[in-house]
Parts: structure tokens; C-alpha cells; sequence
């Protein structure tokens, strides 16, 4: 009965899911690489200049064409993934509630090189809050990049950000998060391949009354 | 890793758009006669350059991209709001000297005589008669303190003061239902906005910084400030302006900015 349970139930990723993954990490490799040759002409931080072999785009007019055409990509395929993870609930069960004592906890299990990575279906309270910044952040792009693009249209934007050149700052540092992530992100898929597997296959598949069940335990712990 | 659009290499596709520009300047150039010569010229000229390009960029990528750029250029026209004004700042903030840009050197500007220069006008404009600067004085002068925001990222405060580009157009009777405004510059930096920005309350041909005559490298006698557009939208040293419905891409746009840039 389990079993069959099982066989019916959704996969760990769902097919929108995948699908809205990978073309975010196409979106954001185009975004970041095009970013770092717009970048060049006016550094933010004197003596930081990205390498030509990373850039998108042989000069800023190209890496501004790419940037410009990822936009769309970026930005709609992000907020499709917002919905979603809003209204199927996936936020909520995947991501929350992040307890700080598990925190701790996971920071220290990792400090002694045992992180605890047999079940891929739930993640551990760093996975949390790495995972809610990185979406905080790529919402924070998405609005200083248009502040930083309509900086008159949006003017109320901008003041939010104390001006043209303080949505730069939290542009490129919202970047710069955006990257640190990926670099633990991708470690830790090719690190644990099942993991890279599951966002392609869709992974295991998850027994119907199992989010229930859970829900129903991380109330009661709440109690 | 050259683009095709890089500084070299200069699409067929691009030669086309100057050829459509020249064509749209006719009016101010000459007759027809010379059509025939400019085209051809043109053509031969773009074969050549054609034979400089670099296909590390795949051309239908770049066409797509351009395509996206043009799309994003009507995008930026819907999210335009004529009656909104941009932020505007005390005196006391104002840079002096206004930051110098171009695509050559500031040692390399070619001074404009005052007393030669004329302001020509072409295309859909009832009263072509050229102006000289001091009849534009007579006209009334308005002052803005903007920001200039350059495409690379850097920004200043510039204090101009001119005559409104409405003021002007609708003074020397020109169609404002037409799309575009083209400007002529003596540093052949051919720019074209659109009629909406033109008719923009704080877009000036501006005639003075800081109160002071525009100098040498920021314009003298006639450039366009205008506060809804990127800084390499406000061609300098102006003599012509035409009012036209042909599509005439400008200095960067036809290396791959975009046309419209609007802030």
C-alpha cells in the first residue's frame, strides 16, 4: 500500500520545478558574466576588474545586449518560481521555519566534515537560509537593475537605495552573494551527485501524506 | 573575442542603417544627383568592412540580440513618462567644470567660430531659415539642475540653461507628430531621439553651464541636455536639426546601444 502510495506520489522536484532551475542558472550565468563586462567601464572597487575569459560580450555594447535580453528571462522565469513556490506551498515546506539552534548545530556537524546528506528530500537549517537569501538577493537584483536602468521613470526606487549609485552598490553586492552562493551550490551538487541527479530526473518520488505528516510534526514541535 | 560589432567590424545590416541615415539627411545635403554616388560609395565601403569581421559572436546570435535590444527600445518608449520630471538639485551641488566625454580625447576637440556658426534645420519643420546664436538668445531661456548618468555607470550634477527643445520646435513650426528628432553635430556624432523626449520639459539645446557660456569641450555653441535619456544621447557642437519619420540610429546605436535610452 506504502509502496504503492510511493509510486503515485510527486516527485521531489516537480517538472516546473527543473524546468524553472535551469533556466534560472542559464539566466544568471548570462547575467553575471554580461554584468562583469558592463562593470568595467566604472569600477566599484578600484583594482577589481573581471578577466576577459569570464566576461559575456567582447565590449560593454555587447555585454549590455545580453544583459538587457537575460533580463526578461531572469525576471519572468523568477517570478513564475515566486509564485509557485507561494501558492504549492513548496516555500513553506521546504524552507521554513530556519531554527537557530539547528543552525548551530548543522555549522558545527559540518566544521567536523559530517554533514548528515542521506536524505535529499529535507534540507538542513544552513540549506534554508541559504537558499532564502539567494532568492532575497535575486529579488533585490531584479529591483536596484531597475532602478539602476530607469533611474528617472523609477526615481522613488532609486531614493529607496539613496541614490543612483547606491542601487549600483547593492546591484554589484547582490552579485557578489549571488556568486558566493553559487560556488557553494554547484560544490555541494558535485560533491553529492544525487542531488545534482534528482534536479534533473526529479528525484525521489515522495509519499502522498508525507508533506502532511510533516507539517503536522513541525506544528507540534512549534507548540 | 571581437564582436562583429565591435569597433572594427561593421555589418551589412549597419551599412544599410548609415545609408538610411544619409538618405534621411538628404534634405540637408543635397540633391539627388548625389544620391546614386552616396550609394554606391556606400556599398563598396561596407564590402570591405565586411571582410574585416570576426564571426566569434554567431551572427543569428546577434541578430536575436539586436532584435531583443529593439523590443527593449519599445518597452523603454511605453514605460516613458512625458510629465514625469527628473529629480532636480540645489546650485550648490553642482560639478564644475561639467565631466568631459566623447569618443576622442578632450585635446582633440575642434573649437566651433560663434560668429560662423548657424543652427540649419531640415525635414517636416515649416521655417528652415538658419539661426545664429544671438537670435536664439531672444528666445525664452529656461534652466535645469540635472543629473548626467552615463551609460558606464558614473553620474554628475550639471547646471544647463538654453531654450526648451519644445520652445524651439514649436517656434520654427515643426510637425511634433512626427517620430524623430535628428541632430547633426560638427564631430559627425549623428544622434536621433524620439519626438516624446524631445518634447520632454527639461530637454534644452543648451547654450550655457554654471550660467556661463558653454566652453569649447562641452558643446560651444549648441548641445542637447536633456534629463530622461543617457548621457551619450546629448549629441554636442549641434548645426542641424530635422524632424523626420525615418528611423536614423546614432553614433552608438549603430555599434550596438541601445537607440532609445531612456532613464
Amino acid at each position: 500500500m506504502a509502496r504503492a502510495d510511493a509510486r503515485r506520489g510527486p516527485r521531489l522536484h516537480p517538472l516546473p520545478i527543473r524546468l524553472m532551475h535551469w533556466i534560472n542558472a542559464l539566466a544568471m550565468i548570462v547575467m553575471i558574466t554580461s554584468g562583469w563586462g558592463i562593470y568595467d567601464d566604472y569600477v566599484i572597487i578600484s583594482g577589481l576588474h573581471f578577466s576577459q575569459t569570464f566576461r559575456l560580450g567582447s565590449w560593454a555594447a555587447e555585454s549590455l545586449l545580453w544583459h538587457f535580453a537575460g533580463m526578461w528571462f531572469l525576471a519572468i522565469n523568477g517570478l513564475a518560481y515566486l509564485l509557485y513556490g507561494l501558492f504549492t506551498g513548496r516555500f513553506r515546506r521546504k524552507l521554513l521555519p530556519v531554527r537557530p539552534a539547528e543552525l548551530v548545530e548543522t555549522v558545527r556537524e559540518t566544521l567536523h566534515l559530517r554533514i548528515g546528506h542521506e536524505d535529499i528530500t529535507q534540507y538542513n537549517a544552513v540549506q534554508k537560509l541559504l537558499y532564502i537569501i539567494v532568492i532575497i538577493a535575486g529579488i533585490s537584483q531584479v529591483v536596484t537593475g531597475l532602478a539602476i536602468w530607469k533611474p528617472v521613470q523609477f526615481s522613488w526606487l532609486v531614493s529607496l537605495f539613496g541614490g543612483f549609485q547606491g542601487a549600483r552598490l547593492v546591484h554589484f553586492w547582490g552579485m557578489v552573494v549571488i556568486v558566493g552562493f553559487l560556488a557553494v551550490h554547484v560544490a555541494l551538487a558535485l560533491l553529492v551527485p544525487r542531488t545534482l541527479w534528482a534536479m534533473l530526473s526529479g528525484g525521489p518520488r515522495l509519499a502522498r501524506a508525507a508533506p502532511a505528516a510533516r507539517a503536522a510534526a513541525n506544528e507540534a514541535g512549534e507548540a | 573575442m571581437r564582436s562583429l560589432f565591435g569597433a572594427r567590424g561593421v555589418p551589412e545590416r549597419e551599412a544599410r542603417a548609415a545609408l538610411e541615415a544619409l538618405e534621411a539627411q538628404l534634405p540637408l545635403i543635397g540633391s539627388l544627383g548625389r544620391r546614386g554616388l552616396i550609394r554606391k560609395g556606400l556599398s563598396l565601403g561596407a564590402l570591405t568592412m565586411l571582410t574585416g569581421c570576426d564571426f566569434s559572436t554567431p551572427r543569428s546570435v546577434e541578430t536575436a540580440l539586436r532584435q531583443i535590444s529593439a523590443l527593449n527600445d519599445r518597452v523603454q518608449a511605453l514605460i516613458f513618462d512625458p510629465d514625469k520630471l527628473a529629480p532636480t538639485y540645489p546650485a550648490s551641488m553642482v560639478q564644475k567644470p561639467p565631466r568631459f566625454n566623447a569618443y576622442f580625447d578632450i585635446m582633440d576637440v575642434k573649437p566651433v567660430d560663434g560668429r560662423t556658426w548657424r543652427l540649419e534645420l531640415g525635414g517636416r519643420i515649416a521655417n528652415k531659415t538658419p539661426w545664429t546664436i544671438g537670435q536664439f538668445a531672444t528666445l525664452p531661456q529656461q534652466e535645469e539642475i540635472i543629473k548626467h548618468i552615463c551609460v558606464e555607470g558614473w553620474d554628475y550634477i550639471g547646471q544647463w540653461s538654453g531654450v526648451r527643445l519644445r520652445t524651439f520646435l514649436e517656434h520654427v513650426g515643426a510637425d511634433t507628430r512626427a517620430k524623430y528628432v535628428v541632430f547633426r553635430t560638427t564631430d559627425d556624432y549623428l544622434s536621433s531621439i524620439d519626438m516624446a523626449s524631445a518634447l520632454h520639459p527639461q530637454t534644452l539645446l543648451a547654450t550655457k553651464y554654471a550660467g556661463e557660456t558653454l566652453a569649447d569641450p562641452f558643446g560651444y555653441p549648441m548641445r542637447l541636455r536633456m534629463s530622461v535619456k543617457l548621457g551619450y544621447k546629448n549629441p554636442k557642437w549641434i548645426t542641424a536639426i530635422e524632424v523626420t519619420n525615418v528611423f536614423t540610429p546614432g553614433y552608438w546605436e549603430k555599434r550596438g546601444f541601445s537607440w532609445f535610452a531612456g532613464i
